[in-house]
């Protein structure tokens, strides 16, 4: 069984995407039973057949085996983002089977992979296609495959692949001319990315509130710390140095007001998860996490670049959306990884869920207290992208462990049953609230 | 300042002809009297694509924001980095809006909130791009 329309897209009837549509029908009863998390490396070396991102694919998803006590046969659902998420190995040659094509090297499919483990009862497989489905909405499709019953024990990858090279930076972008969606953007130097679109809203944002554009810095330094204590993370592994403000501050303007440590970093690394039913779950090795809600956000904006009064109006939404399927509310979470593809994002997000009662204009000020891990208020106690490189895995995994009570050095302090966890810039976000309980 | 010469093609090319007459001209939906840019094959609000038409504009808009590009992708717009990435506003519906490189406006010195005024410059010798100036 496939779940792939005739034109090869994702169906979209699986979305929780507008307001009314009441408490999630599977509120509870789909669980995160298993995690596994690959090496981080900052580009694969086009040599090390043990590290490329399909062998890494492979890693991930037995360690989430293992870590739920599951076998290869229990698995009967494969959902993946298979990429690319940068540019192609070739025209360089491929090293041989398995890596005879850019699958398993700059892809990885649910066939490749399911033929890579030797899964031999999988009989749902999905590819989502769309560049805008990241992580999170791979959860969210998967939580409501589990809860439909189109699969009971689903192994979600998400890959995200980098080699030798700039990132991104060939293909049209190295031509003089401009066509297609081009022809609206290359001319004035600007290219589809959050880093430039939400750079022009983030200055909008600052003006707005009246608030200094280097507000980032405290959470540029929480965020590396955090990562720090995240066992698979790139920069505990790689560069294991914490960053000071200062480090912050001075670093390279890349479209000012944006600065190199805003970014994050692309990688070469894949982060697995086995999405069950709660029943199955309850039986397993670790302790449930439940899905209560899971929301996307498809922001349309009405001119070219988005303002900042639709910004705040899709972050409003996502959390009213949350709020409607799980039946719980701002005070109820405990846990929040807010995404950071780059770090001028999540006040927009922590602002409209009104994460410990931080109002619009108001996240600067939050960061500027105590938002470590070990305080009252341990805000994306993951290190998102920013402290352990973009795979967009980390919100996601310390949501479950932050729960599960594993989280080990990150442990938080304060109480931890609820996790709001998410992916994507604003207009196009998948969020998830997670709990230790069904109910 | 060199731009990446925009590639006409049949749903823009009335587009950029009026650009290259000097005249800004914009897809307008008659069913929901609305301005839309970059033109597209429907109206993004009805749907529809028979009520579409082109209707000219007046080329005075604002200053939303800006960033300041230091490390774009793209390659022909590297040698005059650092340069000035601004989105405006168009007065007769700011819900349309434009990126602009600011022309006379030095760099890092935008006027947020300014009034700008349409102008053009040359992509290459024969094609005009749309730009915007900052109103003294
Ligand atoms: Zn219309």
């Amino acid at each position: 069984m496939s779940d792939v329309s005739a034109d090869g897209a994702t169906p979209t009837r699986w979305h929780r995407d507008k307001p009314g549509l009441g408490v999630w029908e599977h509120r509870g009863r789909v669980a995160i039973a298993g995690l596994g998390h690959s090496p981080v490396d900052r580009r694969w070396d086009g040599q090390s057949l043990d590290r490329t991102l399909g062998a890494f694919a492979a890693f991930a998803a037995t360690e989430a085996l293992e870590d739920a006590g599951l076998s290869l046969d229990d698995v009967d659902g494969v959902v993946t983002c298979p990429g690319p998420t940068g540019d192609p190995w070739a025209p360089r040659p491929y090293p041989g089977p398995p890596y005879d094509s850019e699958d398993g090297l700059t892809t990885v499919t649910a066939e490749w992979l399911t033929r890579r483990l030797g899964l031999p009862n999988v009989d749902y497989s999905v590819n989502i296609r769309e560049g805008y489905y990241l992580s999170g909405h791979a959860l969210g499709f998967a939580a409501q495959a589990v809860g439909d019953g189109r699969c009971n024990t689903c192994l979600v990858v998400y890959p995200m692949g980098n080699l030798p090279g700039r990132y991104q930076h060939s293909g049209e972008m190295a031509l003089d001319r401009a066509e297609g969606p081009q022809q609206w953007m290359m001319p004035w130097g600007y290219y589809l990315s959050a880093g430039t679109r939400l750079t022009l809203v983030y200055r909008e944002y600052c003006r707005k509130y009246g608030k200094s554009e280097d507000g980032l810095a405290p959470l540029a330094t929480t965020l590396r710390r955090n990562g720090l204590m995240v066992p698979w993370g790139f920069y505990a592994n790689s560069e294991p140095q914490e960053i000071t403000e200062q480090d912050y501050l001075e670093s390279r303007y890349i479209h000012k007001p944006l600065r190199m440590l805003d970014c994050d970093r692309p990688m070469n690394g894949v982060g697995a998860y086995l999405v069950t039913t709660a029943d199955r779950a309850q039986d397993l090795r670790q302790p449930p996490v439940y899905v209560l809600n899971h929301v996307q956000v498809f922001g349309k904006a009405r001119g070219q670049i988005p303002s900042l009064d639709e910004v705040e109006s899709w972050t409003r939404l996502q959390a009213e959306m949350m709020w409607e399927g799980s039946g719980l509310g701002p005070g109820d979470v405990d846990i929040f990884n807010a995404y950071d593809g780059f770090l001028t994002l999540p006040q927009f997000t922590v602002e409209a869920f009104e994460w410990h009662g931080v109002k619009r204009g108001e996240a600067f000020d939050f960061y500027a207290g105590d938002i470590s891990v070990h305080g009252p208020h341990p805000f994306l106690s993951g290190g998102g992208n920013l402290g352990c490189g973009r795979t967009r895995t980390a919100h996601h995994h310390d949501s479950v462990e932050q729960l599960r009570g594993q989280a080990g050095a990150r442990q938080v302090t304060v109480r931890a049953d609820v996790a709001y966890t998410g992916s994507g810039a604003p207009d196009l976000a998948g969020g998830l609230l997670l709990s230790k309980h069904p109910g | 300042m060199p731009y990446p010469v925009p590639v006409p093609d049949e749903l823009s090319r009335p587009f950029w002809d009026a650009v290259n007459e000097r005249r800004l001209v914009l897809q307008y939906c008659a069913e929901c009297e609305r301005l839309q840019y970059p033109p597209q094959h429907s109206c993004a609000k009805c749907g529809s694509s028979d009520r579409l038409g082109w209707r000219e504009v007046e080329g005075t808009g604002h200053i939303r924001t800006y960033i300041v590009s230091h490390d774009t992708r793209i390659a022909l717009k590297q040698p005059d980095q650092p340069f000035n990435v601004a989105v405006v506003t168009l007065d007769t519906d700011p819900g349309i809006t434009f990126l602009s490189n600011l022309p006379g406006t030095p760099v890092d010195e935008v006027p947020v909130g300014a009034a700008v005024e349409l102008t053009f410059v040359e992509a290459e010798p024969g094609t005009l791009i749309h730009e915007w100036r900052v109103t003294r």
